[in-house]
């Protein structure tokens, strides 16, 4: 064996990791909230939506919760190009990652949605809330804050996922990772190094989160009870 | 075996009373093929205090939730507030503006605060402003006696106190007639009291009301008008007095063993 573990090489490749970090965070924020608000419309959408709309709904969500998200951003990478159309890498990272999550999204949001007792809506409806108006301030506050755990969890999973954007050439963290072993020949070092950061990063995450958590549940805040 | 209801038939009673703001005439609701509603008719003038007595299943918070168009009838015809339910087209959502209605379960909405729950249809629905929504908030706890909890949240309540925070929060909309469906049948004695007491404080003020209730005493007390039903039809109808001296053998056997 005999092997000399050394990370000071690394020092150097500081810029590249910084890099790194940075289109990971990005893709992962950019990601978030439009893929929130596609998963929360397209549960109103299987909800409410009546046949057609619940319909294509359900297609959508079946279809990308059955497939790799791998395959779904090199079609959009790879796929397109064929067709003349050229999108960046970071755009269809962010794009993938989108209708990725956007799906996911949508299963937890329709749970959270259906957790809320009828007769809140028959309420609603008798102080002649219109529809939209208990979907905005009934409806949808309760449903987030109750499946609020399970969508930390979602978006973790999808920064973790960023990972997987390497193989469309965007060098996102793990794509720097690979360069630097390849010029290094030092894997065990850069990739557990690369876990740290990855750790790290999913850490801010969750308090990133759980901030917005704390901003956006005054109640919760107030009496620390779940709803 | 067919069912007759002594009642007077509706030829005899005037129709639609110039002061009538609720009209049931002959009214008829099936869920499925279960009739639920056997053909109903009733009045309710403006200022009127109207109780619906019955055992489970008789059809009173079925008849009490067609007023508001929660229950949509099947046959005869019912009028509120100038409004005619079975011709159709109806926009629920106006006549609910004007008929409020509190439920059994309350159904707060437990992640606002007592006062948003009271002022959210008001400030959504009447579009008034924040600082109106503050005083019509301070108006309606004031009358249901809760002008302290204003900050505080539903879980935070008795369930006297929620049930009366859900009165206030149909008396934001200012209606011209409130629904009480089997408001105190969660509650125990005491906190019935406290509920019961609201109920009186508006009926004093000349509300316009039609409750569902098991408290025989309350409805001797409160109601003008006591109607108690029986698988689907009116069968008895009268003032407090009737309650002791039921003119069936249903309502003896209903008064018999309510007490």
């Amino acid at each position: 064996m005999g092997y000399d573990f050394d990370f000071s090489f690394l020092a150097s490749y500081a810029p590249d990791l910084w890099h790194g970090v940075w289109l990971t965070l990005g893709m992962t924020f950019v990601s978030i909230v439009p893929g929130f608000i596609l998963g929360t419309s397209v549960a109103l959408a299987r909800l409410y939506g009546g046949r057609w709309l619940a319909g294509a709904a359900t297609c959508y969500v079946e279809a990308i919760r059955n497939t790799p998200l791998i395959i779904q951003v090199f079609w959009l990478f790879f796929g397109l190009s064929v067709l003349q159309i050229y999108i960046g890498s970071f755009l269809a990272a962010v794009i993938a990652l989108t209708i990725n999550v956007g799906a996911y999204t949508a299963e937890i949001m329709r749970a959270g949605f259906q957790s809320i007792p009828k007769g809140q809506i028959e309420a609603a409806d008798c102080l002649a809330l219109g529809p939209v108006q208990t979907v905005v301030s009934i409806q949808l506050p309760q449903a987030v804050e109750r499946v609020y755990p399970a969508l930390v969890s979602q978006f973790v999973l999808m920064m973790l996922a960023t990972s997987i954007m390497s193989q469309v050439s965007a060098e996102e963290l793990t794509g720097v990772a690979y360069m630097i072993q390849s010029f290094t020949f030092r894997g065990f070092e850069v990739y557990l190094v690369i876990a740290v950061i990855y750790l790290a990063m999913a850490t801010l995450l969750r308090l990133v989160l759980m901030g917005v958590a704390q901003v956006s549940f005054p109640r919760r805040r107030r009496l620390g009870t779940p709803l | 075996m067919t069912f007759t209801s002594p009642v007077l038939s509706p030829a005899a009673a005037p129709i639609f009373p110039a002061a009538s703001m609720v009209a049931f005439r002959d009214v008829r609701k099936s869920f499925g093929a279960f009739e639920v509603l056997k053909g109903i008719d009733l009045d309710v003038g403006a200022g009127e205090v109207v109780a619906l007595i019955g055992r489970s299943g008789s059809g009173k918070s079925t008849a009490l939730r067609c007023v508001n168009g929660l229950e949509a009838i099947n046959g005869g015809e019912l009028t509120v507030c100038g409004r005619a339910l079975h011709q159709g087209g109806t926009d629920l959502r106006e006549l609910r503006k004007e008929v409020g209605i509190v439920f059994q379960s309350y159904n707060l909405f437990p992640h606002l605060t007592v006062e948003q729950n009271v002022t959210l249809a008001p400030r959504k629905v009447h579009r008034i402003g924040a600082a109106e929504a503050r005083e019509l908030a301070a108006e309606v706890l004031a009358q249901v006696g809760l002008s302290e909890k204003a900050q505080n949240y539903p879980e935070q309540l008795s369930g006297g106190q929620q049930q009366r925070v859900a009165i206030a929060r149909s008396l934001a909309m200012r209606p011209k007639l409130m629904l009480f469906d089997e408001v105190t049948s969660a509650l125990d004695p005491e906190l019935t009291g406290e509920v019961l007491r609201t109920i009186e404080g508006l009926a004093a003020s000349g509300m316009t009301m039609m409750l569902v209730t098991h408290e025989m005493a309350f409805a001797k007390s409160v109601a003008d008008k006591i109607v108690f039903m029986h698988q689907g039809r009116i069968w008895e109808t009268g003032d407090g007095g009737m309650l002791s001296s039921p003119q069936t053998a249903e309502l003896q056997q209903f008064v018999g063993n309510g007490l």
